[in-house]
């Protein structure tokens, strides 16, 4: 199920590297994950995967997780369709846009190489 | 700034958004000099059926409940300034807006003034629910709709500039068209030029939600800081006739626009990166790049269009029925087993049946799903949750049940239950459909 495989390194989650924000439409959830640095761009596209960011919400029974890439942007495009419980308008979640869970995905955790581990937050920070 | 430059800026990304946000971006537009225009965005998903069934109630209402006390600020300096004031703040009812700017100008003592009504999206009042379809082009029939709007593009709202508008009131139009239309009317673009369609679009988008392009929305202390998070500028675009763009903020505010806040705000609410659709064009992202040119100004460049769609997409407004919420706080030794407690006693008190939702919010409540599954498994011992009832129903008097048996847990739930909240609220349901672009009628009507 889950494809992701460990490299050599330390683990932080996503959210050290990454920064992101969740955009609805109808039952359909788009999360963008947007790295800090264009360094960790390669990061993102190795690790966090299709078949990682369904594992994270197969709780809410997606019926179709697609991810897209853009270098340019340093950053990934996620459209996970039917994750909301019906949307804003008929959902009975407190957050009926799905608007939190952009940190539900920088929640996963990345390797990242051993010269990465000093990274103070504050670098990270822009 | 360079000849040639046009300027829009946004005064509200939402209903809702602060009413103290507008005027320094009319302040810095007119500090920019040049053709100037702002825009506001206050129409949701579900706004147009609830303002829908405002003007059911009173023919004079049914556009923005804030409209007047949005406008009051900058009403006179965009006049003065010959700022166009763009705004989907008609809502269900733009003729009864635009009367009531026209008021509202009288009261300021501003000059006189040219308001600029777009009518043409509402297809309940042009008799065209009947020619809606599904995504596949498949004929779909809507029973009692509240509301059924189309989404126009920025041609009409460009016509009413030409024929001399300062004030532009539309009901639905898509967000970006608000500012589309005064890149296209003061740069001569043609409609059928996709590039620059696609630009216009896409400051248009990062326009659109207002702040969330500069520093609102954004801030995660300690990794993403935002300075005087209080006291946001809104964003304003210097458009090239060419298309190329910078987007800045309003001077002397806080906030911050970098090439990370624009990123966020390029794919809110996109989904593939290279054809979003909108009614003036396909926007393609993903050859866009960024460059930070100075302090709070990036200059974005890059994107592509295809022509634009043969449909426009409508949202269909139904009776969502009621939504019932209760709530109770549990603090201390053995919270979090008191606060799972009072969930199993008012799940077993509502019965089978019903569409009920339960929460524990400090341990799982938004990640959560309707079956309770993630909240099974969190296994934190917070000292400070608060159980949360949640149920849907087309009868009032069901809805109204999950605030009574929370109550109830005052005197019949776990030990030191407190802070009881419940409410009971309509909701409207929506639904997307599509319509031929040529059935829809638009129309530009001068009232004033």
């Amino acid at each position: 199920m889950n494809e992701y495989r460990p490299v050599p390194g330390t683990e932080v989650p996503l959210h050290r590297i990454a920064h992101g924000r969740t955009g609805d439409k109808g039952n359909r959830l788009n999360v963008s994950v947007i790295a800090y640095r264009p360094e960790y761009f390669p990061i993102l596209c190795e690790q966090v995967t299709e078949e990682r960011v369904r594992a994270l919400f197969a709780h809410r029974r997606p019926t179709a997780v697609r991810r897209y890439v853009l270098p340019n942007l340093w950053a990934l495009n996620f459209v996970i369709d039917d994750v909301l419980e019906g949307g804003v308008n008929d959902s009975l979640n407190l957050d009926g846009h799905g608007k939190t869970h952009s940190f539900l995905v920088l929640s996963l955790p990345v390797r990242v190489p051993e010269e990465f581990r000093t990274i103070k937050e504050e670098e990270t920070a822009r | 700034m360079k000849a040639g430059t046009v300027f829009v800026g946004c005064g509200a990304g939402f209903s809702g958004d602060r009413l103290d946000a507008a005027l320094p971006v009319v302040e810095s537009l007119v500090r920019r000099g040049g053709p100037a225009a702002i825009m506001f965005e206050t129409l949701g998903e579900r706004t147009l059926a609830l303002a829908q069934l405002a003007r059911l109630s009173d023919p004079d209402r049914g556009y923005e409940p804030l409209l007047e006390r949005l406008l009051a600020p900058v009403l006179k300096p965009c006049l003065q300034n010959r700022i166009t004031i763009l705004g989907n703040f008609g809502a269900a009812n733009p003729r009864a807006a635009a009367r009531a700017i026209v008021a509202l100008g009288r009261k300021l003592g501003c000059p006189s003034m040219r308001v600029a009504v777009i009518t043409g999206d509402d297809l309940i009042e042009a008799g065209l629910t009947g020619d809606l379809q599904d995504e596949a082009g498949k004929p779909l029939s809507v029973a009692a709709p509240l509301s059924a709007n189309a989404y126009l593009g920025a041609a009409p709202l460009a016509e009413a500039m030409a024929a001399g508008a300062d004030v532009i009131v539309t009901g639905r139009v898509a967000d970006p068209a608000l500012a589309l239309a005064p890149f296209m009317h003061h740069h001569g673009w043609s409609p059928d030029d996709c590039n620059l369609m696609a630009s216009g679009t896409l400051a248009g988008h990062l326009l659109e939600c207002g702040a969330q392009v500069s520093g609102g929305y954004y801030a995660d202390p300690g990794f993403k800081d935002v300075p005087d998070p209080h006291n946001i500028g809104f964003p304003i675009v210097a458009m090239q006739p060419d298309g190329s763009f910078t987007i800045g903020k309003a001077d002397n505010t806080g906030g911050l626009v970098n090439r990370h806040t624009v990123t966020e705000q390029i794919l809110y609410e996109i989904h593939d990166p290279a054809r979003y659709l909108t009614p003036d064009v396909v926007l393609d992202v993903t050859g866009v790049s960024l460059a930070e040119r100075a302090a709070n100004e990036v200059e974005v460049s890059g994107a592509t269009g295809a022509p634009r769609p043969e449909r426009l997409k409508v949202t269909v407004g139904f009776d969502g029925g009621w939504l019932g919420e209760g709530e109770i706080s549990y603090a201390g030794p053995n919270a979090v087993g008191r606060a799972r407690l009072a969930l199993d006693v008012v799940r077993k008190r509502l019965g089978p049946g019903l569409n009920v939702r339960g929460d524990i919010i400090g341990l799982g409540s938004v990640f959560n799903d309707d079956g309770g599954a993630w909240l099974e498994r969190q296994s934190g011992l917070p000292g400070d949750v608060r159980v949360r009832i949640a149920v849907m129903s087309p009868d009032k008097a069901e809805a109204d049940r999950a605030g009574e048996e929370i109550l109830a847990l005052y005197t019949c739930g776990p030990a030191g239950g407190g802070g009881v909240r419940s409410s009971t609220r309509r909701r409207i349901a929506t639904t997307s459909a599509f319509i031929r672009r040529e059935k829809v009628r638009t129309a530009v009507e001068m009232v004033s």
